[in-house]
């Protein structure tokens, strides 16, 4: 069997953490992660960017509609996720409009968080 | 040079030098504290060269360099903006600065960028009138009625978004240029049309925004020509703002069309914006709805007086963008027109069945145009509850002066 772990989290409480909190924390998932590889139960894992970031895609009518946040509605529910390459937001969004769910649900574009190299 | 005579060379090349400036650094804060040091220092000299474009981009850029390279771990990007102006060095104006082509595309882009629509509609404007327009992060506030702490946040969470998020830096291609360039007009005649009537506040009228949006217009038609979209707005907006002085007493109280002085019209601005009109609706296909907007300006402006006004024409253009870009608040428009073409009464059925519709609720030109119907009608009871409801309805000072005025007429 394979599960997905989400990670919900109160974003504006994380923004106001000091640096030192925060490094911490990243140690903290460091010495989660390693032990999950070391046990063979990791496929793949990865920080998002907070949802201020976040593009939204629904296609009505066979029109796209882009909105700013995630603001999925409260009587959605997550359903399945893709993890894609793409150059830059347009082609991502180009591509969550080609999803079926994108006609029936929302979208959520959210970018991956990019540790510096 | 006087420092007002630097600040407007300033304001009025400062978006297309920043536009080339976040190309060349790749960075808008970057690019913005530059061209802000640069403005500094040309107020201290005096002057600012002939080719003040051109110098922007020139100094801007040596100065990033410098900033850069007192971050040494910056090192990589400090070789590529030096490949990158040196590439781009061979121009027509003396090789100190990027070429016009490069700087229009830069220009583009950056509108477009701003104009993205992953960005709510308000934060697409206020970046435009931020980065483009070049008015500092006060006087977006004020546009906005908002304070300058929180648009500070809400632009710095935007540009953020532009580099976290990979909004690219381009103008969009083929097909999707034509939606996109529907938003970033969107977000002119939003400018525009603060300028004009500003939702809130002491002031009917905020003449720079209109000034920026009609700048920003012209701009666009530069830089993708012979678009009759951008021309109808453009006239559109032109031939509104001609009528500026008359809409306002010096006590800043609103004069209705109906009693404009149209001496005081500005004649030079409604002939461009006839001669833009008739371009915009001889382009080939549909008419966009802001070349119809524009017709119907265009017959205001071309009455003698309010009587002698084609209202049997300005009717029929409202019946077409009904049918080509219908909204409550076109159906409203048209309903005012029918009013002067067969009559109040006939008008105040269409009002009362929009009314019913209820997508106008809380919009107080629904009221106020039924109130006057009313008042028309000569059925003064009805025409004061509409006037009281306008009045509950707006945040406009002028426009509440102008509703308790028509309430003491009635009683």
């Amino acid at each position: 069997m394979q599960y997905l772990l989400l990670i919900y989290q109160n974003e504006v409480n994380d923004a106001k953490r000091t640096e030192a909190e925060a490094n911490a924390r990243s140690a903290e998932y460091g010495v989660f992660t390693q032990s999950i590889i070391q046990s063979g139960n990791f496929k793949a894992g990865d920080r998002l960017q907070p949802t201020s970031m976040a593009t939204t895609v629904r296609v009505r009518d066979g029109k796209t509609l882009t909105t700013d946040g995630p603001f999925a509605e409260t009587h959605e529910q997550l359903g399945g996720y893709y993890l894609i390459e793409a150059k830059d937001l347009d082609t991502a969004l180009a591509i969550a409009a080609r999803m079926p769910g994108a006609k029936y649900g929302s979208i959520e574009v959210r970018p991956i968080w990019v540790y510096n190299k | 040079m006087t420092p007002v005579e630097i600040e407007n060379i300033f304001r009025s090349e400062a978006g297309r030098a920043l536009a080339t400036l976040i190309r060349l650094v790749g960075d808008f804060d970057l690019a913005e504290d530059v061209l802000q040091d640069t403005f500094a220092a040309a107020l201290e000299r005096g002057e600012v060269p002939s080719n003040p474009r051109a110098w922007l981009v020139t100094t801007g850029r040596n100065k990033a360099i410098d900033r850069i390279r007192r971050e040494t771990a910056f090192r990589t990007r400090q070789d590529q903006i030096v490949h990158e102006t040196k590439s781009r060095n061979t121009d027509a104006t003396g090789g100190i600065g990027p070429a016009e082509d490069a700087m229009d595309d830069d220009a583009l882009r950056l509108i477009f960028t701003c104009c993205h629509p992953a960005f709510a509609i308000e934060t697409q404007v206020a970046l435009t009138l931020r980065t483009i327009c070049g008015l500092t992060t006060g006087q977006v506030a004020r546009a906005f009625l908002a304070s300058e702490d929180a648009m500070a946040q809400r632009l710095t969470r935007a540009k953020q978004k532009i580099r976290l998020a990979g909004i690219p830096y381009e103008v969009p291609q083929h097909d999707a240029l034509n939606a996109r360039l529907h938003g970033v007009l969107a977000v002119v005649y939003l400018v525009f049309n603060e300028g004009y009537a500003a939702t809130a506040g002491e002031t009917l009228m905020r003449p720079d925004l209109a000034g920026e949006a009609i700048r920003l217009c012209r701009l666009l038609d530069v830089l993708i020509p012979a678009r009759s979209e951008i021309r109808g707005l453009l006239a559109l907006m032109l031939l509104h703002d001609a009528r500026r002085t008359s809409r306002e007493t010096a006590e800043g109280d609103i004069v209705l069309l109906e009693h404009q002085d149209r001496a005081l019209w500005n004649r030079v601005q409604i002939a461009e914006g006839l001669a833009l009109v008739q371009q915009a609706l001889s382009e080939p296909g549909r008419p966009n709805s802001y070349a119809v907007q524009a017709a119907i300006a265009a017959l205001h402006a071309r009455a003698p007086s309010f009587s002698e006004t084609d209202w049997p024409q300005i009717a029929g253009l409202y019946e077409v963008l009904v049918r080509i870009a219908p909204s409550p608040v076109v159906a409203l428009n048209h309903a005012a027109a029918i009013s002067m073409v067969d009559g109040p009464a006939k008008a105040l059925a269409l009002v009362d069945t929009l009314a019913a519709c209820g997508e106008l609720d809380g919009y107080d030109l629904l009221p106020a145009v039924r109130a006057d119907l009313l008042r028309r009608l000569k059925r003064d009871g009805e025409a004061r509850a509409a006037y009281r409801q306008a009045l509950e309805s707006t945040s406009l000072e002028p426009l509440r002066r102008f509703y308790l005025r028509r309430l003491s007429e009635l009683s």
